[in-house]
């Protein structure tokens, strides 16, 4: 068996963080890119307020929409455990679309009665929608309009997380840029850490970064809306998810410097991504090493078990969630599997970059879909898993091939060493599953 | 403008989907954007179907607006006619799509398919759900039945027809869909039922039907609408243009499918059977063939007299679930309701036999709040009632749509005919007995072989609900994975309704006196709970001050009415 963890030059912390590749690398990462443009089987980005809300309990979403957008929040998210959740839709009716309405006085009234049934809310997050921006419904003027209303209680933002614009987890990226403006500027020196995490995990990284010597560690999203981190020339910023794209560019803007690293998902990637604030802050190589060693080696022997149902099997990814490259090398490099297809939403090379030359040579990447073209292309594979969205998983499994669904690793803790062996096992299930039953 | 936080029925392209996806050999184009293929999940996950729904979404971007999106659809609907080989294709838009008026129908009209084509104008922005399926199958319906249309002044065929003919009689089974509430299972049973009574079934439609399957629709001498949310259009079309007959009794529980059983001979001119007449000192077909009478009647059931039942369902469920629950259960039905709008004059009717007044809503918290004044003791409704009578600590049965990955069952398990009367017996009155369990649960706590962590199925009750509702609260699917609990005992309930809440119970319990609350004491701990609530309604609407032991004695004669 190979042992994939040694011959790993990014590990060490001395080494420079992996340096973002112009083009393919030599003998590492991906083979050609499979454009594809067609029906594409993922969700819209007003599906990222399913993990924010939860986020900061403090804010409320409230989409500017359809029906339509009800009932895809209330399917995607499938949880209705609370008797008011925080998030909603104000539903466009004929009257405003016919224009009998004014549709901004109808907002706020709308806004009213909900701020006075929920007065502890204390962010309100209007977010825009397929229809609201069709009509050309201007929510940055209704938020301008309502935060001079509710000045001192309430504070309201405006994003959009429409499917004409935004897919699945980029509805997070368009809420986090509408937060910063309100970010105070410091040049104070500060890790921040972007991207939602569950707290468990976030509190684990923070317990890590103070032991590695670094105190000052930020979150953005934080867990109480109002409650922003300072950015400024001493922020340096460690990406926590993949699909931050424009908040990324937008916290440069603000002087912050980013990480590059690879995400931090199983043992390398975690310890790649502390590595490299532990380089941003000057921490000494032995401290480095004295704190992560026994994480890492930990870590190793959790996924142990899994890489056993895992290494050799060939893994499809089909896009979704903008996790695929990262998970894949983790996948690949950690787990042993081999990699037959990744697909992803969009690609952006800075963001990935790290991932991307991890990758094994001339690995299979596919940007956008046609997912019946791509589900041609599953067939005549034929893998052991297919990384996909829930509207495929079951008609896969009816065909016989294996699935995980990747709406999974988007409300599961997944990040860190400590939770390297868990994210494993969620692709080992299916085959040990498999493995188990005696049906025919 | 409206504003919905949990929503009954989905937008009326998801019916046309409902439809689409029920049928074989049928294909749904719709001009749609990205992120409208959540809906593709609803059939995956809630009705685990290994096939995905026969649907092509177009996937208009934004930056596709400023050019053709038209060349878009009409590349979609090409390729999705060379790909699928439809028998027969719907063309549709949904809600985004409307608003930028690229007419998809009237596009695929011009571009000579070869398949018969039905052009889906389904408004998104004031019709919903089930409203889109009962337009799609009418509109399919129609346009296959075209070339069929009998000239104006035809006579109407003779529903005994089928004596001349030398034949079985014959009706199609209208209605039965995928993501409705155990249409399999019926389809089966009122199949058997039929065939018992030496009836045939020509079509059944949606469910499982070709469209060359509907184009037989006209042979049958007779329609039975099973479900009137989805067939009502599509009968009353063809009672007005073919002729032919509606049956329009749904066959659930004792008394309706005895009264179904009745119309159909009736409408087709067959012999009514001795056990379907009323008749004195004979056992009935419902005595024999279902359990429902009997177990109704055994001595067991006695404690059922007069449990206060909360009705909420679409119409056909809801007002089903009424006449059973008051005259073959012997519930006191306390609240009926439906979100089925346009159903609502039958709901209101039957309410009104009830001597109740309807609730006719979509805002499930005006149900749940309806729920609680209406001091239920079990409550019938879909998958949102569930979650609110678990936040309010009551027994539950789910009778309808919208559903959950639970209310798919592997077993059989109809809701009509008589099966359909077992089923429905078990399943409403395990809650009960589930109820009566908990009380034996509280009664033996203290014991010393009690073992702590016996927990109630119905959770913590209301407020400390969180947690425990939810590793078990999954509305649409139940397939979302549930979160980390570290992230969700930080998140706690909604703040808004539990507040107000604690702030109403708070101000309740101030008003107990001493010798109030010491007679409190004295009443059996498993009528406890009732008698407080009970009492603090009695002293709210009679404006006292105070609850001593009086009040709760006047309260007790006041409820024992």
């Amino acid at each position: 068996m190979e042992a994939p963890y040694l011959a790993i030059p990014s590990m060490g912390v001395s080494a420079p963080p992996v340096q973002p590749p112009t083009g393919a690398i030599p003998g590492a990462g991906p083979g050609d890119i499979l454009k594809e443009s067609g029906q594409r089987e993922v969700f819209c980005g007003l599906t990222s307020i399913v993990w924010l809300h939860r986020r900061m309990p403090d804010a409320f979403f409230l989409v500017v929409g359809s029906r339509t957008c009800a009932h895809l929040i209330q399917s995607a998210a499938g949880v209705m455990i609370f008797a008011e959740p925080r998030f909603g839709t104000a539903i466009l009716g004929e009257r405003d679309l016919a224009g009998l309405a004014d549709a901004n006085e109808e907002l706020d009234r709308l806004v009213k009665d909900l701020l006075e049934r929920r007065p502890e809310i204390r962010t309100l997050f209007l977010v825009g929608s397929c229809p609201s921006e069709v009509i050309k419904l201007d929510l940055a003027k209704a938020a301008e309009r309502l935060n001079t209303q509710l000045v001192g209680r309430v504070r309201v933002l405006n994003y959009s997380g429409s499917g004409i614009e935004t897919t699945f987890t980029q509805g997070e990226d368009n809420a986090l840029l509408a937060m910063l403006p309100l970010l105070p500027s410091s040049d104070e020196e500060q890790l921040l850490i972007v991207g939602t995490l569950a707290d468990a995990v976030e509190d684990r990284f923070r317990l890590i970064f103070e032991r590695l010597g670094i105190t000052t560690v930020r979150s953005l999203p934080p867990r109480r809306s109002t409650d922003l981190p300072p950015v400024g020339k001493g922020t340096r910023v460690l990406l926590a998810q993949p699909f931050l794209s424009a908040t990324a560019r937008a916290l440069q803007h603000r002087g912050a410097t980013l990480l590059s690293a690879p995400y931090p998902f199983g043992v390398e990637g975690s310890r790649d991504w502390m590595a490299a604030a532990a380089h941003a802050f000057g921490v000494p190589d032995d401290r480095f090493n004295a704190v992560l060693d026994p994480l890492v080696e930990r870590g190793r022997r959790a996924l142990e078990p899994h890489r056993e149902v895992l290494a050799g099997k060939r893994l499809f990814l089909l896009p979704d969630s903008q996790m695929e490259i990262p998970l894949a090398r983790f996948l690949s490099r950690e787990c042993g599997m081999k990699l037959v297809e990744v697909g992803t939403p969009y690609l952006d090379r800075q963001l990935m970059a790290a991932d991307l030359a991890l990758l094994p040579p001339a690995t299979q990447l596919s940007e956008g879909q046609d997912v019946d073209l791509q589900l041609e292309r599953v067939r005549a594979a034929r893998p052991d898993l297919v990384l996909c969205g829930l509207g495929l998983a079951n008609p896969l499994e009816a065909e016989g091939i294996a699935t995980k669904w990747s709406i999974e690793l988007v409300f599961s803790p997944i990040h860190g060493c400590d939770q390297a062996g868990e994210l494993a096992e969620l692709f080992a299930r299916p085959l040990r599953r498999r493995a188990v039953l005696q049906l025919s | 403008m409206e504003l919905t936080l949990w929503t009954y029925e989905g937008p009326p392209h998801v019916g046309a989907m409902r439809i689409a996806t029920s049928m074989e050999g049928v294909h749904y184009v719709l001009h749609a954007p990205q992120g409208d293929t959540y809906a593709d999940l609803l059939f995956t996950m809630i009705e685990r179907r290994g096939l995905r729904p026969p649907v092509t979404y177009t996937t208009f971007q934004a930056r596709d607006l400023g050019g053709d999106t038209a060349e878009l659809v009409q590349r979609s609907i090409r390729q999705a006619v060379d790909r699928f080989q439809p028998d027969a294709l719907l063309v549709g838009e949904s809600c985004t799509a409307e608003l930028i008026q690229d007419q998809p129908g009237a596009l695929a009209a011009g571009m000579n398919l070869g398949v018969p084509m039905v052009n889906l104008e389904l408004p998104a922005y004031s019709k919903k759900e089930n409203w889109g399926a009962a337009e799609t199958v009418y509109q399919l319906v129609r346009t296959l039945l075209k070339p069929q249309l009998p000239a104006p002044g035809t006579p109407k065929p003779s529903p005994s027809r089928w004596r001349e003919e030398g034949r079985r009689p014959r009706v199609n089974l209208l209605g039965p869909s995928l993501l409705g509430f155990r249409c399999r299972d019926d389809v089966l049973e009122i199949t058997r039922l039929l065939a018992e009574h030496g009836i045939d079934v020509a079509v059944v439609a949606p469910l499982g039907a070709r469209p060359a399957d509907l184009e037989r629709i006209p042979t049958a001498d007779a329609n039975v609408c099973l479900y009137p949310e989805v067939a009502g259009p599509v009968c009353s079309w063809l009672e007005r243009s073919f002729g032919t007959p509606v049956v329009r009794t749904v066959p659930i529980g004792i008394g309706a499918t005895a009264t179904f059983l009745r119309e159909l001979h009736g409408v087709l001119d067959l012999a009514l059977p001795a056990e379907l007449q009323e008749v004195e000192g004979q056992p009935s077909e419902a005595e024999r063939r279902s359990r429902l009478p009997w177990y109704s009647k055994s001595v067991d059931s006695t404690y059922l007299t007069g449990k206060r039942v909360f009705i909420f369902a679409d119409a056909t469920h809801a007002i089903a679930a009424s006449r059973i629950a008051s005259k073959e259960l012997g519930f006191q039905v306390v609240g009926l309701g439906s979100y089925s709008r346009e159903q609502a004059r039958e709901v209101r009717a039957a309410a009104a036999e009830l001597g109740l007044e309807a609730l006719i809503t979509d805002d499930y918290l005006v149900v749940e709040k309806a729920m609680a004044e209406a001091a239920a003791e079990l409550v019938l409704g879909t998958q949102m009632e569930r979650h609110s009578a678990k936040r309010l600590g009551l027994p539950c049965a789910v009778i309808s749509a919208p559903l959950h990955v639970q209310d798919v069952p592997a077993r059989y398990s109809p809701q009509m005919g008589w099966e359909g009367a077992n089923v429905i017996f078990d399943s409403w009155v395990h809650p009960l007995m589930m109820g009566l369990e908990e009380h034996l649960i509280g009664m033996f706590r203290h014991d010393f072989e009690f073992v702590d962590g016996h927990r109630s199925h119905l959770g913590d009750g209301a407020p400390a609900a969180a947690s425990g509702a939810d590793q078990e609260g999954s509305m649409a699917t139940a397939t979302v994975p549930t979160p980390a609990p570290a992230t969700t005992a930080t998140t706690g309930p909604a703040p808004g309704t539990t507040t107000a809440g604690a702030a109403v119970r708070e101000a309740l319990e101030s008003l107990w006196t001493a010798d109030g609350e010491a007679e409190l004491a004295k009443i059996p701990f498993f009528v406890r709970g009732k008698v407080r609530k009970n009492t603090e309604a009695f002293a709210r609407e009679r404006g006292l001050e105070r609850i001593d032991a009086e009040a709760l004695y006047d309260a007790k004669a006041h409820f024992s009415r």
